[in-house]
């Protein structure tokens, strides 16, 4: 049985537990409005860039670039798993591990060879006991205050260099896709060989220089914006996850207050009868 | 008033600029462009250089390092892998766009590519008066 002193402690803890946790959890939200935005307005690049190859790749035949066509393999694989670079985001990090993990299983049953590239040091930690073999990179973002398409163009170039040297021939990235604040949904997506859904081929466009050299051009690009829309869905998801994480704690800090406050008065109101039994039965023993 | 047609410039981070302009000026690949309403549907590359918007409110100038434009009879819109307006422009920031670029298009290319990038993007610095 605790002692009155200790119970009160321990409240007092929880109580500044419950403050901390209220914070990160205001802090998380803002974050995440900023991260919407920024998200949000770099949708329309990618959703034209998208259109743009999608139309460009529709028209391609037999010739087609490798980045589109892929290099007639499938032997090794590229798994680039994003995650966060901080915790206490609830299961952000393990469900996009989990996914990884999952899919770099099935890859070796099938004898493939699997390469890992994480971005974000929470995943490098989970994946490193049983794939830290499989490592050939890692992408610090810690210094990052404010996610920008150059960070993504670096990992697009580590990714493409990868990919021009034969040293994968099948590109993944692994990230989470942001639904709502308490959905967020572990995504995995193949950049190389690019994959878009056919789009309609609407108007007839000249072509300057060529429709080859265009394609060319745009491909590399295109999978830089799909790294950079994914980096950024997954730091809105982490913030999203973050916020409903800290509500939690906030609101199991709160549970826990009020019952160590019944356990508090109800221990201090026993002492209060065992005095009083004493001091009765002391006078009736007069 | 003469015709305009609907010019949206976005990069990869924010739309910079959807207006109604009569005529944009856009650094081609292949050679400058402007590009009025009735254009020929055409898709483009962009080679570095400053891009320029005619509109009703003035002409709007942008630095540009690389992308592509989509022109069709009724709208330009132009995806920028940096975009810039040439009245945010300073020197040390267009060092910058410079060094960037070039480190971007030296990587996986032929020799005369990457040379061609290099004078591009000095012709644009002149060009942008710095």
């Amino acid at each position: 049985m605790p002692s009155l002193k200790d119970l009160k402690n321990r409240i007092g803890s929880v109580k500044n537990t419950r403050k901390i946790t209220k914070a990160m959890q205001m802090v998380a939200a803002a974050k995440l409005r900023r991260a919407q935005d920024s998200a949000e307005a770099a949708r329309p690049y990618a959703e034209r860039m998208g259109a743009v190859i999608a139309s460009l790749a529709s028209g391609q035949g037999a010739g087609a670039p490798r980045l589109l066509a892929g290099n007639g393999r499938d032997q090794i694989h590229l798994l680039v798993v994003m995650t966060s670079e901080r915790g206490l985001c609830g299961g952000f990090n393990s469900t996009i591990v989990r996914l990884a993990r999952q899919r770099a299983n099935e890859l070796v049953a099938q004898g493939k060879t699997v390469k890992i590239l994480t971005v974000g040091k929470k995943g490098r930690e989970q994946l490193k006991r049983d794939w830290a073999s499989a490592f050939v990179g890692h992408v610090d973002l810690s210094d990052v205050r404010r996610l920008g398409y150059s960070n993504a163009q670096g990992i697009a170039r580590e990714v493409l260099a990868a990919f021009e040297a034969g040293e994968a021939d099948v590109v993944t990235i692994f990230y989470n896709r942001f639904q709502s604040v308490i959905s967020q949904v572990p995504t995995a997506q193949q950049v190389i060989p690019a994959k878009f859904e056919a789009a309609e081929t609407n108007a007839l466009y000249d072509y300057e220089p060529s429709e080859e050299a265009i394609l060319a051009d745009l491909l590399p690009r295109g999978v830089a914006t799909q790294i950079f829309t994914a980096l950024l869905e997954n730091a809105a998801s982490e913030q999203g996850a973050r916020m409903s994480a800290m509500d939690n704690a906030t609101r199991n800090a709160g549970d826990m207050i009020n019952k160590l406050t019944i356990q508090y008065n109800r221990s201090r109101q026993a002492a209060i009868t065992k005095e009083l039994i004493e001091i009765i039965s002391g006078a009736e023993a007069l | 008033m003469a015709a305009t047609l609907q010019f949206d410039l976005v990069s990869p981070e924010r739309r910079l600029a959807s207006v109604q302009a009569t005529e944009v000026q856009i650094p081609g690949a292949a050679g400058d462009m402007t590009a009025m309403q009735g254009h020929a549907p055409t898709i483009t590359t962009l080679r570095p250089g400053i891009l320029r918007a005619v509109s009703a409110e003035g002409t709007k100038a942008y630095v540009v390092t690389g992308g592509f434009a989509e022109i069709s009879a009724t709208g330009v819109s132009v995806l920028a892998e940096r975009a810039v307006p040439l009245d945010e422009m300073d020197a040390k920031l267009m060092d910058q766009l410079v060094a960037d670029a070039s480190a971007a298009s030296s990587v996986g290319v032929d020799k005369d590519t990457a040379e061609k990038a290099m004078s591009d993007l000095q012709a644009m610095k002149a060009a942008a008066g710095f």
